[in-house]
């Protein structure tokens, strides 16, 4: 160890350090233009001069490659030091005038212009770039020429082929005299050219060193073994002089690891479809085409543009914007996809919804499209805002070709048939694909491998019955693997798949699981105050911008803190062996981190103040890093002033905290499943096969649901027979027990232990149980429209199926058959989409079909929903001959019953007249209706949609879920769906409802609101507008406090709306109470 | 007084506006040292009090953030905030407190450059404002 003087302060560095070194360690700025941290120092710039007092004389020295020497004084901010860095700048600003960064330091030291003869150069020639090229192991670059020659050049002046193009060159310059345009014209044989990020789909660049994304898990950047130069020539390795923990080793080599498992779950994804091959859109040559992939990360905050919706040609703001869909999608004749990729209609809608609320001027949008399949949950509703409130235009049509309009590089011409046949030419400025999905070859490489079918689409084969299911046994899948599909349905595959893997593991499961020992907790009640503040450096994250020193020191004067430090790196593993000692070793009873964040790190720390034996809510975090030294590095002292700010509030309000403890709740190793259909049968074959008692309660006398009057499934399964197969299957099941013609009449409880009342014949019985699954299902509509009821012709599409069912000879005898879509779906009354008709009715009609090839058939649709690989049955009814004519609800379909004889006109859109239709049979598709079961609504606190179909936890991550904890949803009470889908759906609820039963016991949080019944004025606000139902008033009859209101912490989430509510103040939120926000806010005062 | 900075106590949701602010970190985008986050599960947390004794604790401004409509970690708590606060807004303009000290936003945890947008105007508002005087416990000691 070293010991000198820096700026009359005594420090101390390393035997072989040099002054910069050292002064950077302390704090204290020098300033460099060629100093790089990863090089050898080369005193190239000078600007790093300093003064050297030798104990006898002072001299000027360059700090970068001065050694240091005991004893030695080192002056940093003298006035000579100032005089002779302003020379040196003044020189350099006279070589090269015209570099902002010289500009800016000249300014700094009040240089307006030099004395010197200005020469108009742009090298400083501080030689960084030849020694980061050595460095990169190359030298294909160095200082050539002597005197006023030299200058930074290849050998011979000669475009190199040695260089690499790998730009460090042009990374480390710090005047921009070495631009990517030099190094690709002058220096490089080879193209040099950034290297595009995946996951920016090439729109932005990215280092050979990243983080694929910021939302990776775990997200820990990684080296790109292809473009690292290190891999190339040996040489580079810079990033290992950045990283403060050694955490980089180059050595490292994949290894394939054997793992043993007894199930596979497939969830590979897709890739959306490469435009490229459609020359007629011009995507390779035109950068204002592009894929609504692209178009995602222009409008991405984090995005290309940040979020700024520009078009790349020229970076102007677009006026008009179009999206072409089905790009890759229902097409057989420019690629081989004769699916529909299911999302795109949807995230057109979305895309151009936000492209207006992105852009600044007015924004035309358009959408061109053959069907608009809006099917999802709350989709038809979005579809329909677009039009009406955002003012999206739609047009129905596909575009043959996209032209640029002459005469301009940027805008593009687009010319289309409307519905009318008019031709029309419209320019845009910018178009966006509206990109299918495809499974790509790797995957079907894949599915080779691993021996599983797929589709004709290449997608993963599997049954309605079994959806998650593959080929092999034991293999499964979810995802758009399994075929295209939106976030909502992928999650509920993936619950699904995971569920059907634990009903083949559960003999095994727990198996492999340790259970850790927890520290006996100290009590600390009681005690006075003893906080311990640690202040965290972050490497020179926080370090380099904060004055972390001084926080500490500042925090160790202020009240109750015993105990201070500051840590390199205080999520290190030693820093918490070392923390954790010291707790225990200075009895501190309340903990301050100051570091990062708490959104990541509050539980790593919690855990060390656990292993302490601390409760781990007498913590407090101080976010200095990514709140303040990120975001004010240009301002160190404002930054460290509010890092002492912030440090005295988390004081004043960990102070206060106290030991918090966590509910824990036996979660009754049981559950009852609500409703006995296909979705309902699934959860309760689910919850079984994974060895849980479960009831299933079906208010009809048999079980089967809906799926009893179904004939077969879009793609032909006997569905009567295998609704059979699996209600034996549920019958046979030891572990459940089947309630018929029961009704819920009485719940009570919550999650973990509910206990519910059955009426039905005889007595009425009560069920404990610890999880609930509601799979209540939908029923059809009863039509009032369309000669329903009045001619014994007109049908819906259930009573059709039952007579498919009934093997009814009379149907193969009709010579004309009209089908009716939307009736009662997609009108003001029921504005969302059914969902399952289009397919229903085209299968019915080729049902027919197969009876009588010769029968008419016409299906008067409004737009045909046949989405995902359901295509394929759209495409050979037309093959077949079925005629299908569209309708517009204002120009409804009218059907005239005249005795036996029934008609039905429909204006037909291509000939633009009336079309009348005399049919043998009308079958109506009618809407999906949902019971709006208001009760069972209110027994679970679960809420209803306008429409009537029960409201998720998460329209996109929770479909299967209540935010009521322990309650569960599937089926048609969700939102009309398929068979395939409710399956799903039902082994997703089942898995869903697994995750708690398999805890036994769960711990809620301790910060939670609790009553103080002695204020409580019983008004009642709390248990009104709690989303959780978590507060409710004492019974009337208790002893004491009836009346009043409680909370169940067990329900309750923290969020303290009820504690901001309560008008007698009689609530507290636990962690974050009014006491202690308020102390934070007054410790404010000594701030001002 | 022109070196006068105010000071600016943020009250920010844990799920949406702390992220956001986290973000704005991770990005690296620079702004104004100004404001003081104080942490809160949820917008619908915030009582008026909180804001009132801010500001009689010396605050210059005072800035609620939770996410957006719809977006609500505890799935509604924002709208009694929302609602809660169109009122109190009105309240402390009465009280002679100026309007432009008080800021609701509402920023997702996506949505960094919003919150470097939005933070910026805030600091603006309350820079034009000057000092606050009204209802402050110890009146500022401004020169």
């Amino acid at each position: 160890m070293i010991t000198f003087k820096l700026n009359g302060k005594t420090v101390q560095g390393e035997e072989g350090q040099y002054v910069l070194q050292v002064a950077e360690k302390y704090g204290v700025e020098i300033p460099t233009l060629c100093h790089h941290k990863a090089l050898e120092p080369a005193g190239m710039c000078r600007i790093c001069t300093v003064e050297m007092f030798d104990g006898r004389k002072s001299k000027f020295v360059t700090a970068c490659n001065y050694p240091i020497w005991e004893g030695m004084e080192i002056n940093t901010d003298t006035e000579a030091v100032h005089a002779g860095r302003k020379l040196i700048v003044e020189m350099l600003f006279a070589r090269c005038p015209e570099v902002p960064l010289l500009q800016k330091l000249a300014k700094q030291y009040g240089i307006e212009t030099p004395r010197f003869k200005l020469e108009h150069d742009t090298c400083i020639l501080c030689g960084l770039c030849a020694r980061m090229c050595e460095k990169m192991g190359n030298s294909a670059i160095s200082l050539t020429g002597r005197g006023v020659d030299m200058k930074v050049d290849t050998p011979f002046h000669l475009q190199s082929d040695v260089c690499m193009a790998c730009a460090a060159c042009v990374s480390v310059c710090p005047t921009g005299h070495i631009s990517l345009e030099k190094l690709n014209t002058e220096i490089s044989k080879r193209g040099g050219k950034p290297i595009a990020s995946e996951y920016e789909r090439g729109l932005k660049g990215r280092k050979p060193a990243y983080v694929p994304y910021a939302q990776a898990v775990p997200n820990n950047p990684v080296i790109d073994r292809e473009t690292c130069i290190h891999f190339k020539t040996g040489g580079c390795q810079v990033c290992t002089s950045f990283c403060g923990v050694d955490a980089i080793d180059h050595t490292m080599q994949d290894e394939v690891v054997e793992l043993s498992v007894g199930a596979i779950v497939l969830a590979p994804g897709f890739k959306p479809f490469d435009p490229s091959k459609f020359d007629n859109y011009g995507y390779v040559n035109h950068p204002n085409v592009m894929s609504s992939i692209e178009f995602e990360r222009i409008l991405a905050a984090s995005g290309p543009t940040s979020g700024h919706l520009v078009r790349l040609s020229d970076h102007k703001e677009p006026k008009k914007i179009a999206w072409f869909q089905c790009v890759g999608s229902r097409d057989m004749n420019k690629c081989d996809n004769a699916y529909c990729s299911s999302v795109c209609c949807m995230y057109a809608i979305k895309e151009a919804v936000i492209a207006k609320e992105h852009s600044h001027n007015p924004l035309e949008c358009t959408i061109f499209y053959m069907d608009m399949r809006t099917h999802g949950k709350d989709f038809e509703k979005a579809y329909n805002d677009a039009k009406n409130k955002h003012g999206i235009r739609f047009v129905r049509s596909r575009v043959h070709t996209i032209d640029p309009v002459p005469g301009s590089a940027d805008d593009l011409s687009v010319r289309y048939a409307t519905d009318s046949g008019e031709i029309m030419t419209e320019e845009f400025d910018m178009v966006i694909l509206s990109v299918g999905l495809e499974t790509p070859p790797e995957l079907i490489e894949l599915s080779k491998t691993l021996d599983i079918d797929l589709t004709p689409g290449n997608f993963c084969k599997t049954s309605s019955f079994a959806p998650v299911s593959t080929s092999r046994p034991g293999i499964f899948v979810c995802g758009a693997f399994q075929g295209p599909r939106d976030i909502p349905q992928s999650v509920v595959d993936a619950s699904a798949a995971a569920s059907a893997a634990g009903e083949i593991l559960s003999p095994a499961r727990g198996t492999l699981t340790k259970t850790r020992e927890a520290a006996p907790q100290v009590n600390v009640i009681g005690e006075r105050p003893r906080i311990g503040v640690f202040v965290c450096h972050c490497g020179i994250n926080i370090g380099g911008v904060v004055n972390v020193p001084a926080v500490r020191d500042y925090a160790a004067s202020l009240p109750y803190v015993e105990y201070v430090a500051d840590n390199l790196y205080s999520c290190s593993q030693d820093t918490q062996d070392t923390m954790t000692q010291i707790i225990r070793d200075k009895k501190l009873n309340r903990v301050i981190v100051a570091a990062c964040t708490p959104k990541t790190h509050e539980p790593l720390f919690q855990e060390t103040l656990l292993n302490a034996g601390l409760n781990k809510y007498l913590f407090e975090f101080v976010n200095i890093r990514n709140h303040d030294s990120w975001v004010h590095r240009n301002n160190p002292e404002l930054a460290t002033e509010k890092a002492k700010d912030l440090v005295r509030m988390a004081i004043s309000k960990v102070a206060l905290m106290t030991p918090l403890a966590e509910a824990e709740l036996t979660i009754a190793q049981s559950a009852m499943v609500l409703g006995g259909g296909i979705s309902g049968m699934a959860a309760a074959l689910s919850l079984a096969g994974q060895g849980y008692e479960t009831h299933l309660v079906e208010r009809d006398d048999r079980l089967g649901g809906q799926a009893l009057n179904l004939y077969r499934t879009a793609v032909g399964e006997n569905v009567p027979e295998k609704l059979k197969e699996m209600v034996a299957t549920v019958e046979a099941s030891p572990l459940i027990t089947v309630h018929l013609n029961s009704e819920l009449t009485q719940v009570d409880g919550f999650v973990g232990s509910f206990t519910s009342v059955l009426s039905g014949e005889g007595e009425p019985k009560t069920l404990s149980h610890g999880v609930t699954v509601i799979a209540t299902g939908a029923f059809p509509l009863v039509p009032n429209e369309y000669g329903y009821g009045i001619s014994p012709k007109v049908l819906t599409s259930l009573e059709l199926d039952r007579r498919f069912l009934a093997g009814d000879p009379e149907l193969s005898k009709l010579n004309s058959a009209v089908f009716i879509q939307c009736v009662g779906s997609r009108e003001p009354q029921r504005p969302y989409c059914s969902r399952v008709c289009c397919t229903h009715s085209i299968d019915n009609a080729l049902c027919l079909k197969e009876r009588n090839p010769d029968m008419n058939i016409y299906i008067l649709y409004r737009d045909i929903r046949t989405y995902g690989e359901r295509e394929y049955l759209y495409k050979e009814a037309r093959e077949k001959g079925i005629i299908f004519i569209r309708y517009d609800v204002d120009h409804k379909p009218v059907v005239n019953v005249d005795g036996d004889g029934l008609t039905v006109t429909v204006t037909d859109p291509i000939l633009g007249r009336p079309v009348e239709i005399t049919a043998d049979l009308l079958t109506l598709a009618t809407a999906i209706v949902p019971p709006k079961d208001e009760a069972l609504a209110q027994f679970f606190k679960i809420p209803l949609n306008d429409d009537g179909f029960f409201v998720e936890k998460h329209a996109k991550l929770g479909p299967s879920e209540f935010a009521t904890d322990g309650v569960f949803l599937c089926g048609l009470a969700h939102y009309p769906k398929p068979i395939d889908e409710a399956v799903a759906q039902g082994k997703a609820a089942a898995s869903r409802a697994t995750t708690l039963l398999a805890q036994k016991t769960i711990n809620t949080s301790g910060q939670v609101a609790e009553t103080d019944p002695a204020q409580c004025s019983a008004c009642g606000v709390c248990v009104s507008i709690c989303p959780y139902s978590a507060p409710s008033f004492i019974d009337a009859n208790a002893r004491m406090f009836a009346g009043k209101a409680q909370i169940n912490p067990v329900l309750c989430k923290g969020c303290g709306l009820c504690v901001a509510s309560c008008r007698s103040g009689a609530i507290h939120l636990k962690g974050f109470d009014n006491d202690q926000i308020f102390a934070q806010i007054f410790e404010l005062n000594e701030a001002v | 007084m022109s070196d006068w900075e105010p000071k600016i106590v943020s009250f920010f949701c844990n799920w949406c506006t702390y992220g956001a602010a986290d973000l704005a970190g991770v990005s690296r985008f620079e702004h104004p040292a100004n404001t003081r986050v104080i942490r809160v599960p949820c917008s619908g947390r915030i009582s008026p009090k909180f804001i009132l004794s801010a500001f009689m604790n010396g605050a210059d401004g005072v800035w609620v953030s939770g996410c957006h409509p719809g977006d609500c970690h505890y799935i509604e708590g924002n709208y009694y905030a929302r609602r809660k606060f169109a009122l109190f807004k009105n309240l402390i303009e009465y009280m002679g407190i100026e309007p432009g000290r008080l800021h609701f936003s509402w920023i997702s945890s996506a949505e960094s450059t919003k919150y470097v947008q939005v933070i910026t105007d805030v600091i603006n508002a309350v820079k034009a404002l000057g000092p606050n005087q009204q209802f402050v416990k110890n009146k500022a000691k401004v020169a």
